[in-house]
Order: structure tokens, then C-alpha cells, then sequence
């Protein structure tokens, strides 16, 4: 009997990677669309008021022009809680750049020229687009994303704070940050009666297919979303947003397939941004370092359209032991863009915060920041009481240490030279839920010898369609080679979207369930195909209600170590160190790419991301990349992921934990921190720019 | 976007015509920028007149030490000159740390001198802007402009000029050699090239319709010199500089200053000479409280605002140790 290599684990290609470098692999706005026409978003130059007049005249002249759509022309929409997804169908403006009209033209030229000649009359009311601490229409929502309670109270904090003999109280903030895949949003909607396809740059083409159906009164099956390949998302291609209902609108309103893809600069406000945030975090330690109170109190912003609060501080709620703790999130709507999910929404900001903290803690008790950690670690979830289904931050921390070489450490701040650098280092904490969602998939033996696999997940450059053909692989005992992996179509089947980490463990898992309910199947038939093939369905919809009660999370930890030049503030991180404990990692190639990039992206926004809102004319004023910075390749200097084995059963049948956005979380604080190390002043508002650092630095 | 139509120059002459008559003509030569800001609808031209064809595109080190840096010379390939390397390497420094190496290969010199600032309120037609369409006001005052200027600017407008290169030049006492419309050839120094903003921001140079810069001429630096680019920005790559320094210096046996020149990048409208700070260490030891004295000695006329007076700091310190550094024979 030959023994059969494993394919989770290894590090395999991305089945479609020669697809993409040799350009053959289609994104949404490259399918060929015979009779195709091209809409262009006229975008509100007011933040809050309404429409009062829409002249499209002028651009009704203009040679190819087909149609100006707005509120009083367009097709009507069901009503729908994602006030987003409301295009054209009301004059009211909430942010500016919102939609407010498109011009539908023969050519994508002309359709651009077109809508910048439609001209538009508002009554303006003054608007209001700056997140402040002292603004009177603050509120705490009673839900958060995700269905978090906005507030939880235990014990009593105030006292425990004032009878600590260790305290930090301290104000943290992080700016908005936006999504800016590399792939800019893009739809093509055709419609055949009542029938809509869209092909769409989405990251839950069947969720997209549900919510655009419901959108324009449909059956749910009458929606076929096609997302073969898609360049990035980070949140923002979840839901469908507003260019993607433009499209299919457009194409209703005038009878033909619809183009739409956004320039870089409508990105801005069109698609998801991170809100920004201002949060205050309190410890209160005994002078063993444990922690007796700990309170997280984070206030963020939302739309005027839609309550979205991001559930900052919810990481503080499970990281570390204290038997009185205070978690809360405030909410100011504003006259600004629809903030939403962006990379570990929640815990990126609030851990920043968190871990800085903790920081400035280990600093106050002259302890070791790892030790601090390590004297709060909880026995069970703080939150819940439940058991943790595995909990490995002690054990990334140790791993990390001697990799990183933190023995030889002294923690004195502001001591290291090297001519006119400034030398540091620092460490903080990583977390991620463990979210799974109920998928289905399909699994074919093919008369051939192959195999099919079919589920409605989503590769977003994630490397999602080789890791659930590993699954697969190895579920049905064949070679890899064997395996037809078919993603990124609504028509699948039901399937989450890619978000929350959730994909591999969620579409896993139903691949998983599928594929041996098919080598049941064929052992029952004694490997006998039938001239049509053998399909086997599965749904986990039950086996996820039937999993145990369990707190389950993904950990790391993370090591920075920076040079801050004396004489310009400017900061460069030499080497970053991640260690994670996320359950099984199915390929080894695409998991350190994923951890990676959410290290790079941490790194991103602990020195550079910051989406400016300018206040007279509630725009964001940097939108585009080169005002909106982001890390480029010379801000990457050493860079290492690591894993450790880790094995949960009380997981999923491919044991997974999700690693899309854990390495975001905690790289800044630990930025931050080794800045402090360098220079002894601490950082506590991001983005960490020269300015900031100078305005610190001994003159 | 809006249509317009291509014409390829096959000689000057051609070429100014093409432009001088016709207000919503342009030059055309790497387009980096000016597609850009076509995209934008910043510019709207109606003619665009190619000039990559001209003759303008050769370096030419010459005998006394000065070269002659053709318009139309790539940025990479003038950055990777061996003679400039060797001879002007501030300029090589310079134009290594704008950009990014596919926009440099295809970037010009006369189009570098001649790039439009990158405020962002500039950049787009939506909002009010005094240099895109005068006389509507600037919205980077009472907005964002951490990154804009600290000197030079005007109640009208507190753009910066965002090019590397031009404050290499402006460093290195480059002339600009330009042929007028009418065919007659005329040099500017770099140091009046450039125009203030004034209440006339739109109004970014000396040059009438038609005039075409043909060449950059640098004079030899001076015996025994040695110069620097130093810029600082906010990622290590790819962004326009917060501040730059660019500094010649020569010094005596005893470490007098001989000669200095400075000049600063991104605080001001033009490539900003320091020339009040040139006066105050010429011939002076280049103490760190000389050097700081130099310093506000330039920016006396400053015209900080809230979210940018830290570059005049900056700029200080930028000062302070690209001159020490140089000046004790070290390149900083």
C-alpha cells in the first residue's frame, strides 16, 4: 500500500497563479459583454443637504450619452436596512461624494465627460465631519458589529482602578484608514428579464446575489453573482456596495449590460474605510503585575446612513484575567462616508490600544512586557466563562522571545545608538475570533477518474481555491492533480462570504463533509461511477449549531524592531518577528503570504495610513495613493512569520482557526512600543510620522 | 475625458507654432504628470504636441566641467550618468529619491522642472483653488496642508513645487536654456525661472505660450566641493519630500566655509535657495549655534501655518546636519 503525501500542510502554488501572470485569469470588468454600456457616478459636492435640481441637459448633448439617471428617474428599490444600497433613490445627500447621479454612455470616455457636465443645485445645511470627544450627539449603541453588546460591566472598576497601586490611564487613537484594494471596485450587470448577472469584484458572491436580489424584489435564485478572480478586497467587497447597485440599476434603466468601475480617488467614499477611533484604556495592577481592573472605553464614528459601530474593544474583553472590567463604544453619526469592515475590524484598533497599554503597564512595574502578559493570562474566557477550544498566547510569546533574541534586551528606554539612530524594540499581543459560518459544497467523482468540488466561497487573492482543493485532496485520498476546485459563483450553492477569517474553516469544512459523504458514497458502490458522475451535497448548517459551547480564538504575538533617526523623526522598522498559534495551517506557501501581508499592513498603518478628513469641505482630502500612504516595498526590511502546531478538535473536521487578519493585529502597538524603547517617549496616536516623533524627541 | 487631438513634433519650430497660437495647446513629453492631471480634468487641452522626437535628449560633459542636460534626457538615465554621478552627484541623489523607477524611465527634465505641485485641492476640480481657477480661493489654508509651504507662499496659495531634481539644480547654480516661440534661444538661471506665487499662482514660471525648455545647463561645482541630497518624507519610498536639503559645500584647511549654497525642497513654491542663510555661514566655522542662526536667518520671513510649522524645525536640523557633515568631509 502506498502511502499518500498529505496535501494540508504543504506548501503548495496557487492553482490559478499562472492564470494571473500570464493575464489570463478574468477580474470582474474583463468579461467580454456584447451591446455593453459604461455608467459614471455623479458625486455629491456637499456633505449634508439635498438635491434640488438636476440639470443633464448639457450632458444629454454630448455625443454617445444615453441616459441621466438620478433620484427621479431611476428604478425603484425595495427598502433596504443598508441605506448604502439605496442609489438614486432619494435627493437627500448624507456625505459627500455619494452618488447622486450617473451618466450612462456608449463609451467609458464619454460617459466621464458626460457626468462632469451634468449640473447639480443643493439646498446645503452645514455639516458636521470631525470625530470630537465632546460632541453632544455621542451615544452607546446597545449592539455592535458583529452583534457585540456595546457595554459590559463587571465588578467595579472605578474602585479597583483608584485602590490599584499600579495604574495607566492613557489616550490612544488611530485615524480613518481605507480599504484601497488593489483591484478597484467593478461591476457588469446584464439583466435577461428578471433575471440579473453581475459579474463583480466580491468577496460573497452568493451573500451578494441574496442581498441584490432582495434589493431589486427578486426570488433569491434569480441573482447569479460571478467573482472567478478578485484582486483584494480587505472588507470592503463583502457587502455589495454602492457602484455595484449602480450598475445593475443603470442596466435596468436602460436595457443593456452595464460597466462600472471606479477610478482610485472614488474609492475614497464610495467603499469601506475604517473609522477612525479615540480610545482610553485604564489598568489597575497590584506590583505583581496583575491586573485588578482593566477599563477600554473607544469612541468611533459612523454615517448618518447607517449605525456601524466597530467593536473596538472587544478584543479587551477575552486577552487577559481581571476580576473587574469595563468595556464600552460611543458613536457619533456624522455627515461623512459609511465607515465598515476593514482587515480585523475591532481588533486592530482596539489592540493597538490594549497593547500599548499593556506596555506602558510592564514599564510602570519595571516588570518585563512579555512577563505582564504572561502573570494575566485568564484560565477561561474572561468574557463568557468558557473554556478556551486551545490558547496559545504564552505559548507564541515564549517562541517569539528566543527567536527574536528578547533575552538579551535591556528594557531601558531612549539608550541605544548607532550614530545618529535611535534604536528599539518592543512586543505585543495578536487575537482574532475563530468565526465559522454554515457553507455548502458540492463533491463529483467524475467518470474520468476526477474529482469536482464546487463551493460559492471566494479567492481574493487569499489563495482560498488551493487550500480548499488541499482539504479536498486529502478528504478523497487522491493527489492533488485530481481535484477540479470551481469557486466564485453564486450559483454554487450557499456560502459565506470571505471575511472575519472565516473562509477555510467555514467552505472547509463543508468541502470536508461533502467530499466524505462522496468516498462513503463510492465505497458503497465499490468505486463504481456512474456514467454521469457521483455528486454528494453537504451543508453544516446543523453541525454548527451542534458544536460545543467553547471560546474559540486564534493568538500571536508580535516583535518590532525599529530605528528612529535623532535628526528627522523618521522611523524605520528593521525587522518584524510574528508568531501565531491558529490551529492547522493548510498551506504552508499562501498562510505566511496572508500572515505577512497582515504584518505589512500593520506596519502600514502604525507609520503611515491616515485618511484625512478635511473639515470645510467633509471630504476626505487625500484620496488617492499618493496622498493616502501606504507601506512600499523599501518600508519592509526583515520580515518573518512563524506557527506553531497547534491542534484543536473542537474546531472543525480540517482544524482551522483563520489567518486572513490576525497579523494585523498587535503589529502596531508593537511598533509603537519598540519606538518608545528607541526614543523613551511614547506614541500613542497613530499614524507614528515624523512630526509626531520630533515633538517627543529630547532637543 | 475630454477629446483632444495628438500632433507629433518633427522639429521646434513645428512644435512652438503648433502651441503659441493655440491657448488649449500643449507640450507633451513623458506625460507623467500632465496625463495625470488630464485624467483629473486639471488640464483640459485640445491639442497635445509630442516633443519626444525633438533633439533634445543627449548629455554633453563639457571641457570647463559645466554639462549641458538635454530637455528631453530621461530622469533615469540622467540619474545614472557616470559624469553625473562623479561630478554632480546631489543631482544623482536627487533624482534616485523622486518617483519610482518605472516613472523615472519615462519622466523628462524639462517635464520634472515644469510638474505641477500635488496639493491635493489643486488636484481636484470639485474644490475651490486659486492656482487651477484663479480667484476662487485656496482651501488648503483653512484645510489640510501639513504638507505644503512654509515660505514663499502668499495669502493666494501655499503650494509646494514637488520636484527632487529642480532643488538639486537650484543648488547647483543650473541655468535654463529655452527656446522663445519666436525661435530665438534665451538662458535663465534656474533661480528665476521659477515665479512666487504672489496673488498670480497660476502663473508658475517665466515661460510664454510656446517657449520650450531645451536644456539644463550646470556650471562646474566649485574646486573641492562636496555636495548632498537629503530628503526626508513620510514612508521610505515613494513619496514627495516633507523637507529636502540639497547643500554644496567647500571648505579652507582650517574648516572655514568657503563656499555653501543650500536649498529646500518641499517648503515653498519654487525649489527654495537658502540664500540668507548662504550669507550667514560664508566664510564662518560651521558651529551648530552658527548653523541654527543660518537657519532663522531664512526663515525670518516664514509664513508657517498650524499643521506645518514643525518643516521650519525640520528644515533646521536638515540643515544643521547636512552642512556639518559635508563640512567635515563626511557625506552625512
Amino acid at each position: 500500500m502506498t502511502m499518500l503525501e498529505r496535501a494540508v500542510g504543504a506548501a503548495v502554488a496557487r492553482i490559478e497563479g499562472r492564470d494571473k501572470v500570464t493575464g489570463a485569469a478574468r477580474y470582474a470588468y474583463e468579461y467580454p459583454v456584447p451591446d455593453v454600456v459604461y455608467a459614471w457616478p455623479v458625486q455629491s459636492t456637499i456633505a449634508r443637504g439635498r438635491v434640488r435640481v438636476i440639470d443633464g441637459d448639457a450632458a444629454l448633448s454630448q455625443p454617445d450619452v444615453i441616459a441621466v439617471l438620478d433620484s427621479g428617474n431611476a428604478p425603484r428599490l425595495q427598502p433596504t436596512d443598508d441605506a448604502e444600497m439605496a442609489v438614486l433613490q432619494s435627493g437627500d445627500v448624507a456625505y459627500r461624494g455619494q452618488i447622486v447621479a450617473a451618466v450612462v454612455a456608449g463609451t467609458l470616455e464619454a460617459a466621464r465627460e458626460a457626468a462632469a457636465a451634468v449640473r447639480v443645485d443643493y439646498d446645503e445645511d452645514a455639516h458636521d465631519v470631525m470625530l470630537r470627544t465632546d460632541d453632544p450627539q455621542i451615544f452607546a449603541p446597545e449592539t455592535v458589529n458583529a452583534g457585540f453588546p456595546g457595554v459590559l460591566d463587571v465588578g467595579d472598576v472605578e474602585r479597583a482602578l483608584a485602590a490599584a497601586p499600579v495604574a495607566i490611564d492613557a489616550t490612544y487613537s488611530t485615524p480613518a484608514e481605507h480599504t484601497s484594494p488593489m483591484e478597484p471596485h467593478a461591476t457588469i450587470a446584464i439583466w435577461d428579464g428578471d433575471a440579473l448577472t453581475v459579474y463583480n469584484g466580491d468577496q460573497g458572491p452568493w451573500m451578494t446575489s441574496m442581498a441584490l436580489a432582495a434589493l431589486f424584489g427578486l426570488p433569491g435564485g434569480a441573482v447569479s453573482v460571478i467573482a472567478d478572480h478578485v484582486g483584494g478586497g480587505f472588507g470592503s467587497k463583502a457587502l455589495p456596495r454602492p457602484p455595484t447597485v449602480l450598475a445593475a440599476l443603470a442596466a435596468r434603466a436602460v436595457g443593456r449590460p452595464v460597466k462600472v468601475a471606479l477610478t482610485r480617488q472614488q474609492m475614497f467614499s464610495l467603499v469601506t474605510y475604517r473609522t477612525p477611533t479615540i480610545q482610553r484604556v485604564r489598568l489597575g495592577a497590584g506590583r505583581d503585575g496583575r491586573l485588578a481592573a482593566i477599563s477600554h472605553d473607544s469612541l468611533q464614528q459612523s454615517s448618518t446612513l447607517v449605525e456601524f459601530c466597530e467593536q473596538t474593544v472587544t478584543p479587551t474583553r477575552i486577552m487577559y484575567a481581571a476580576p473587574n472590567r469595563r468595556t464600552t463604544h460611543r458613536l457619533a453619526q456624522l455627515d461623512v462616508p459609511t465607515p465598515g469592515w476593514m482587515r480585523a475590524p475591532g481588533e486592530m484598533p482596539g489592540m493597538f490600544a490594549l497593547e500599548s497599554a499593556m506596555d506602558e503597564l510592564a514599564y510602570a512595574l519595571r516588570m518585563d512586557p512579555i512577563e505582564v502578559r504572561v502573570v494575566n493570562e485568564p484560565s477561561a474566557d474572561p468574557e463568557s466563562g468558557l473554556p478556551f477550544s486551545s490558547r496559545n498566547l504564552v505559548a507564541c510569546l515564549r517562541e517569539g522571545a528566543a527567536r527574536f533574541g528578547w533575552a538579551e534586551r535591556d528594557p531601558t528606554p531612549g539608550v541605544r545608538r548607532d550614530g545618529r539612530w535611535l534604536i528599539g524594540s518592543g512586543v505585543a499581543a495578536s487575537t482574532y475570533p475563530v468565526y465559522t459560518m454554515a457553507s455548502t459544497a458540492v463533491a463529483r467523482a467524475e467518470p474520468g477518474g476526477g474529482f469536482t468540488v464546487r463551493v460559492a466561497a471566494a479567492d481574493i487573492g487569499t489563495g482560498a481555491r488551493t487550500a480548499l482543493a488541499q482539504i479536498a485532496a486529502d478528504e478523497l485520498r487522491v493527489p492533488l492533480e485530481r481535484v477540479g476546485i470551481e469557486v466564485g459563483r453564486s450559483g454554487l450553492g450557499s456560502a459565506p462570504f470571505a471575511g472575519g477569517s472565516m473562509g477555510t474553516s467555514s467552505w472547509g469544512w463543508a468541502v470536508s463533509k461533502a467530499c466524505r459523504a462522496l468516498v462513503k458514497e463510492l465505497a458503497e458502490r465499490s468505486g463504481a461511477i456512474p456514467s454521469d458522475g457521483l455528486e454528494t451535497q453537504a451543508d453544516t448548517t446543523e453541525d454548527l449549531q451542534n458544536r460545543k459551547q467553547l471560546s474559540r480564538h486564534a493568538f500571536g504575538a508580535q516583535f518590532a524592531e525599529v530605528r528612529v533617526d535623532a535628526d528627522s523623526g523618521q522611523v524605520r522598522v528593521d525587522r518584524l518577528l510574528g508568531v501565531f498559534a491558529a490551529g492547522r495551517i493548510v498551506n504552508a506557501r499562501t498562510a505566511r503570504s496572508q500572515l505577512l501581508g497582515g504584518m505589512i499592513m500593520g506596519l502600514s498603518t502604525a507609520l503611515y495610513e491616515n485618511l484625512e478628513m478635511d473639515p470645510q469641505s467633509g471630504d476626505f482630502a487625500n484620496h488617492d495613493l499618493a496622498g493616502y500612504h501606504i507601506a512600499s516595498n523599501s518600508d519592509v526590511r526583515r520580515i518573518e512569520a512563524h506557527w506553531i502546531d497547534e491542534h484543536d478538535d473542537e474546531l472543525n473536521p480540517v482544524g482551522t482557526k483563520g489567518i486572513g487578519e490576525i497579523g494585523i493585529v498587535g503589529t502596531a502597538a508593537a511598533i509603537a512600543n519598540a519606538v518608545h524603547h528607541a526614543t523613551g517617549s511614547r506614541q500613542r496616536h497613530l499614524p507614528i510620522t515624523l512630526d509626531r516623533v520630533r515633538a517627543t524627541l529630547p532637543r | 475625458m475630454r477629446p483632444f487631438s495628438y500632433e507629433r513634433a518633427t522639429d521646434s519650430g513645428a512644435a512652438a507654432t503648433a502651441v503659441k497660437d493655440h491657448p488649449e495647446a500643449m507640450f507633451l513629453a513623458g506625460g507623467t504628470n500632465l496625463v495625470d492631471l488630464m485624467k483629473l480634468g486639471v488640464a483640459r487641452p485640445a491639442t497635445l504636441v509630442d516633443i519626444t522626437r525633438l533633439p533634445y535628449d543627449r548629455i554633453e560633459h563639457r571641457a570647463d566641467g559645466s554639462v549641458l542636460i538635454g530637455a528631453l534626457v530621461r530622469n533615469s538615465e540622467l540619474s545614472g550618468d557616470p559624469g553625473v554621478r562623479e561630478r554632480f552627484p546631489a543631482l544623482a541623489e536627487a533624482l534616485l529619491s523622486g518617483a519610482s523607477g518605472q516613472l523615472r524611465a519615462i519622466a523628462t527634465t524639462g517635464g520634472n522642472l515644469l510638474q505641477r505641485t500635488r496639493c491635493p485641492y489643486f488636484q481636484d476640480v470639485t474644490k475651490p483653488c486659486n492656482k487651477r481657477t484663479p480667484g476662487t480661493g485656496c482651501s488648503a489654508i483653512g484645510g489640510l496642508h501639513r504638507d505644503l509651504g512654509v515660505i514663499g507662499t502668499s495669502d493666494a496659495c501655499v503650494a509646494t513645487h514637488p520636484s527632487d531634481m529642480a532643488v538639486a539644480m537650484a543648488v547647483l547654480d543650473a541655468i535654463v536654456h529655452v527656446r522663445l516661440a519666436d525661435g530665438a534661444d534665451r538662458t535663465v538661471p534656474l533661480s528665476e525661472f521659477y515665479l512666487l506665487p504672489g496673488d498670480t499662482p497660476h502663473r508658475e514660471t517665466v515661460l510664454a505660450s510656446g517657449d520650450l525648455v531645451t536644456r539644463v545647463e550646470l556650471p562646474a561645482p566649485p574646486a573641492g566641493a562636496v555636495m548632498r541630497y537629503w530628503k526626508v518624507r513620510d514612508r521610505w519610498s515613494y513619496a514627495f519630500a516633507v523637507v529636502s536639503v540639497a547643500a554644496v559645500v567647500a571648505t579652507t584647511a582650517d574648516g572655514t566655509l568657503r563656499e555653501v549654497r543650500l536649498a529646500l525642497g518641499g517648503v515653498a513654491p519654487v525649489p527654495w535657495r537658502a540664500r540668507q542663510a548662504e550669507q550667514v555661514l560664508t566664510g564662518r566655522h560651521p558651529t551648530p549655534e552658527l548653523l541654527r542662526a543660518a537657519a532663522q536667518a531664512e526663515f525670518a520671513a516664514a509664513r508657517p501655518l498650524p499643521q506645518n510649522a514643525f518643516k521650519i524645525d525640520l528644515a533646521t536640523d536638515m540643515i544643521t546636519t547636512t552642512v556639518r557633515h559635508l563640512a567635515g568631509g563626511r557625506q552625512a
